[in-house]
């Protein structure tokens, strides 16, 4: 038999958005829980530090928070189906707010597919999960403040950062800093951002085109050389995680999921927060969290005072897209021969030859492998503007024992 | 604006559209086809690809043995992505009743010259170590097939452009009296046949039949040969709102298949997660071992049923100029092949390979498609 549980309030995604929401809403309800997939607190930037600045750790003792358990599907009104371990969960809820934040953009060229070419995040992770970095050359290629944080994270571990390339135009980037500099705290963090990274080259206009084993070949300015590595960190921007929200039925805009001004979804009790709203870091995220905490537990005035705040994220975070935009030259990259879908090993030239989602899916099966699309299908998008179509449930893989489970 | 002229044009591309459209084509025909979405986007691209030689009645195996004969004769040009698999089927015996129902399905078979072996316990348990002890036995048909349907229909109908065909995409054909059939896009097109095959949309007495599947990762060995429970039939021809069957089958990429389902006034999409878990149990109490397997996706799709369980293939009782090809249930994908040519060979005055008589629409006097 499942186990179950039932809450008022249900936040799946236990990063900076779904962490201040909780908080935010304990203590005025009855019940509280976070479900996160995740082993430890603290979504992609945090990652079970115990330092979570802006977090209310006063009342996370208040809150349930189940870890280790993805959110898979939502089987009926008011409650979803997760997996925790070997274990199949009912989580019932009255209000829900989705905090599941965003994965990285990966973009197919020759060689991505080769074991030293890995995601900066996926990098980062492997290498706070015991990995040794220390004295591995690494160049940091992609586009977005991430490639900072993670070439500064890896530098702290003894990485050697051959270089940090930015596909954006140097006159964006310009453009975004001084954005940032009118915010404080920003200017502090990119500050000691760049006191860690004091002499790593960091290029603008600058992308690779093709790896091989042990280099990269980089392009800029219409020149392009080949730039030793032990291994090649790629990260093309955010793709917020929208599937569970779209498996709800709540409407998605532009790729994001759209919400009032109470951080509403259109599903009536359907909050959402953070990354899946807009891309812009870890302070919108919590301002939002914490909006959405106040609105789930009928505290508008309180929600209100946030306003001007969230604003200003929301600021932030159209200047980051603006910064950031992918140039087209990306988009030819890719050969007729690169993989593009890794799970099912097919093809650009496969894929090209179809004029919609669905098409590609059926007749060649990209996205169709354990991934479910979520590295292909923002890839296809950006190649050929062909946008992925509707999400089917598990939307993680889940052992047929857990689905059968009487319900 | 003022009219084309073919002389056939199919509705519908979905796998038996996609045959007509290629058979027509290889008679010398001017062939134009029209499909709402993609090729293979409807039924074909939600169904299992069992190709399958199935005795519910004469006709019905009639039509059955004769497309299975079809796809053998396809089989070599047949590209790689079809996936077109010899794996044959076996149909699962759960106690001493159901083997009884094995004797007679096998003679059936035999009689009728179609390869069956009967399996005892012992066989079948060798035949497919995942399947759970205890079962009373089954029947081998080595004859059975399995394909992927999406890309057979999208190869059948680039035979069909490789012989003058032309395919029209995302329009949706929205009247064929008279023979003129108007496009969503404005155009027209005069013909001297229109194939409707438009399958669970056609409307009139076909109602839509909804099923869910569920694949996994690749687990390759795991199935061996596609498995029915020989309870199928029941649940297939049974009038029960809702029904399930154990039904598993192998693909090529080592991924495990599971259905199966039924559902009657149903029209909506959605995976609900009652059924689903409802068709996983079922599967998991003929293989315990599934349980273990992990689900990437689940889907649904709707079968295209007629009251009597035979397919609609012919000239419409309403409006001559229509030739109907649709209604196939939950084995158009088999089908789709003796159905091209059933109406090719009515077309073309020939007399067909099996009597046309059983699919005739006009055995339904009133309320079929027009
Ligand atoms: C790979 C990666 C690395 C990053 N590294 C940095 C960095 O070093 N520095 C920095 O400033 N910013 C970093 N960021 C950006 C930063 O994570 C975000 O700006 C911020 O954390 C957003 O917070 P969030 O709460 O919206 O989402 P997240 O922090 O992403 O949290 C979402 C949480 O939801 C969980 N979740 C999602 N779906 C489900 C589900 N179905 N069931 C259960 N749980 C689910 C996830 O496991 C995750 O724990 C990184 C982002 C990514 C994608
Ligand atoms: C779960 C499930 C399992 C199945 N398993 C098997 C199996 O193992 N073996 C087997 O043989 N069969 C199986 N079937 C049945 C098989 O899938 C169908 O019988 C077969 O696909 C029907 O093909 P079709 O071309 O008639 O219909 P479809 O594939 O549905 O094609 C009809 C097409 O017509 C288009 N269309 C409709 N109206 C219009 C219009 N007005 N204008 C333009 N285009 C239009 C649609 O977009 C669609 O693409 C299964 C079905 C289901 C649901």
């Amino acid at each position: 038999m499942k186990d179950s549980l039932a809450c008022e309030i249900v936040v799946v995604g236990a990063g900076p958005a779904g962490l201040a929401a909780a908080c935010t809403a304990a203590g005025r309800t009855r019940s509280v829980a976070i479900v996160d997939g995740n082993t430890a607190p603290g979504g992609q930037i945090w990652r079970g530090e115990v330092r979570m600045p802006g977090i209310d750790r006063a009342r996370i003792s208040q809150v349930r928070l189940l870890s280790d358990t993805l959110v898979v599907d939502c089987p009926g009104d008011h409650s979803l189906l997760a997996v925790q371990g070997d274990r199949a969960v009912e989580i019932r809820y009255e209000k829900l707010i989705l905090a599941t934040g965003a994965r990285e953009r990966f973009l197919p060229f020759p060689g991505w597919t080769l074991p030293t070419v890995v995601g900066t995040g996926g990098l980062q992770a492997i290498v706070k999960g015991g990995m040794r970095i220390a004295g591995k050359r690494v160049v940091i290629a992609g586009s977005g403040p991430l490639l900072l944080a993670v070439a500064a994270y890896l530098c702290r571990q003894g990485a050697r950062i051959a270089m940090i390339a930015e596909q954006a135009p140097r006159s964006a980037v310009f453009r975004f800093a001084r954005t940032v500099a009118r915010s404080p705290r920003k200017l502090l963090q990119s500050i000691s951002l760049m006191q860690s990274l004091t002499g790593t080259p960091y290029r603008t206009g600058c992308w690779p085109i093709e790896a091989v084993e042990g280099a990269v070949t980089l392009s800029r300015g219409g020149k392009t050389w080949s730039e030793p590595c032990d291994y090649l960190a790629c990260g093309f921007g955010l793709v917020p995680n929208t599937e569970l929200a779209a498996l709800l039925g709540c409407v998605l805009q532009d790729g994001f999921v759209a919400v009032d001004t109470c951080q509403q979804t259109t599903q009536p009790g359907v909050f959402c927060a953070g990354e899946p709203t807009g891309i812009g870091g870890v302070e919108p995220a919590i301002v939002e969290g914490r909006i959405a905490g106040y609105c789930a537990t009928g505290r508008m005035d309180e929600a209100a005072r946030l306003f001007p705040e969230r604003d200003r994220g929301n600021r932030f975070r159209r200047a980051l897209e603006e910064a950031f935009r992918l140039r087209p030259e990306l988009a030819g990259l890719t050969g007729p021969d690169t993989i593009v879908c890794r799970c099912e090993d097919v093809t650009f030239a496969r894929i090209a030859k179809h004029g919609n989602w669905r098409a590609i899916k059926l007749q060649t099966r990209c996205g169709m492998g354990p991934c479910q699309g979520r590295v292909c299908g923002p890839a296809v998008e950006f190649l050929l503007g062909i946008p992925p179509d509707s999400v089917r449930p598990p939307i993680f893989p889940v052992p047929v024992g857990l689905l059968s489970e009487d319900l | 604006m003022s009219a084309r002229t073919a002389d056939v044009v199919v509705i519908g591309g979905g796998i038996v559209g996609a045959a007509c459209a290629e058979a027509f084509s290889a008679e010398g025909s001017s062939v134009e086809l029209i499909e709402e979405r993609g090729i293979g986007g409807g039924a074909s691209g939600a169904g299992m690809g069992h190709v399958t030689v199935m005795d519910d009645s004469e006709a019905q195996f009639a039509l059955t043995r004769l497309s299975v004969a079809l796809w053998e004769e396809l089989a070599a040009s047949l590209p790689a992505e079809v996936e077109y698999s010899r794996c044959g089927a076996l149909w699962v015996a759960a106690d001493d009743e159901e083997m009884a129902e094995v004797a007679r399905k096998q003679r059936f078979y035999l009689s009728r010259g179609v390869r069956a072996e009967a399996l005892d316990a012992r066989q079948v348990a060798e035949a497919e170590p995942n399947l759970r002890p205890g079962l009373a036995g089954g029947l081998l048909v080595p004859g059975d097939r399995v394909l992927y349907a999406p890309c057979a229909a999208a190869w059948l109908v680039n035979r069909a452009m490789g012989r003058g065909a032309r395919v029209h995409l995302g329009v949706r054909a929205t009247a064929n009296d008279a023979g003129v059939v108007t496009l969503s896009d404005g155009g027209r097109i005069e013909a001297r046949h229109v194939v409707d095959a438009t399958g669970a949309a056609s409307g009139g007495l076909v109602r839509p039949r909804k099923g869910y599947l569920a694949i996994t990762d690749r687990y390759p060995g795991f199935v061996r040969h596609q498995l029915i429970e020989l309870g199928y039939s029941k649940s297939a021809h049974g009038h029960d709102d809702e029904s399930v069957a154990f039904n598993v089958q192998p693909r090529v990429t080592g991924q495990v298949l599971i259905g199966s389902s039924r559902q009657y006034g149903v029209d909506d999409s959605l995976v609900g997660a009652h059924l689903l878990s409802r068709m996983l149990r079922r599967a998991r109490l003929y293989m315990p071992r599934i349980a273990t397997l992990h689900v990437l996706r689940a889907w649904t799709g709707f079968r295209a049923a007629t009251p009597d369980g035979l397919p609609l293939i012919g000239p419409s009782p309403r409006n001559a100029q229509v030739l109907l090809a649709t209604g196939h249930e939950g084995l158009g994908i088999t089908a789709s092949l003796g159905t091209a040519r059933l109406l090719a060979d009515w077309v073309a005055g020939r007399t067909p390979p099996i009597p046309m008589e059983p699919y005739l629409p006009n055995r339904f006097p009133a309320e079929v498609p027009s």
